[in-house]
């Protein structure tokens, strides 16, 4: 999993059908400073996250179509979590 | 997913049998302001996308979940044409 900022979101009327009713995230992979890591990506919203929020992303497949409840549909990102704290055990 | 744009198509007389029927596109992937972002790529269609278009395509095995029962051997899927992006500047830095 990734830790990633939402920056925005996607509409698209026409989609795979199993994308309905799912919100389309735009979630850029962030590293542990804050600092942007690699490209945007588009996520499917599995807990009702919004733009702004710092969440927990899965990049896997078989992870996120079943957070997203939606098995053997092509998804292969999804927000799975919203981030309420990271703590580094070495910056104590 | 990643967002992308149709710029060409393929054509494959020979090739496995599973992609008889299925479109071929080439598709340039996008950064968050829609400038081209790396290598193209040959993704399959299952939306019907046609050139020129904003689309968002899906990687790996669930490529190839759209066209299921068949399991054409794709690992880049064209899932849903864009009709709008939304991204507030203060959400990008």
């Amino acid at each position: 999993m990734l830790i990633g900022r939402i920056i925005g979101d996607v509409v698209a009327t026409q989609k795979a059908p199993s994308h309905e009713g799912r919100k389309i995230l735009v979630v850029q992979p962030v590293n542990l400073d804050g600092t942007d890591r690699g490209v945007p990506v588009l996520a499917l919203d599995a807990v009702g996250a919004g733009v702004g929020e710092r969440v927990l992303l899965t990049t896997e497949g078989f992870s996120a179509m079943t957070a997203v409840g939606r098995p053997n549909s092509p998804i292969d990102a999804a927000v799975i979590g919203v981030i309420d704290s990271v703590d580094l055990h070495g910056n104590e | 997913m990643l967002l992308g744009r149709v710029i060409g198509n393929v054509v494959c007389t020979m090739k496995d049998a599973s992609l008889v029927g299925q479109k071929l596109l080439i598709v340039q992937p996008l950064d968050r302001k829609g400038r081209d972002q790396g290598r193209p790529i040959v993704a399959l269609d299952s939306v019907g996308a046609g050139a020129g278009e904003t689309i968002y395509w899906c990687r790996g095995k669930e490529a190839s979940f759209p066209f299921l029962p068949a399991e054409p051997p794709t690992e880049a899927t064209i899932v849903g044409i864009v009709d709008s992006v939304n991204i507030p500047e203060s959400g990008s830095s």
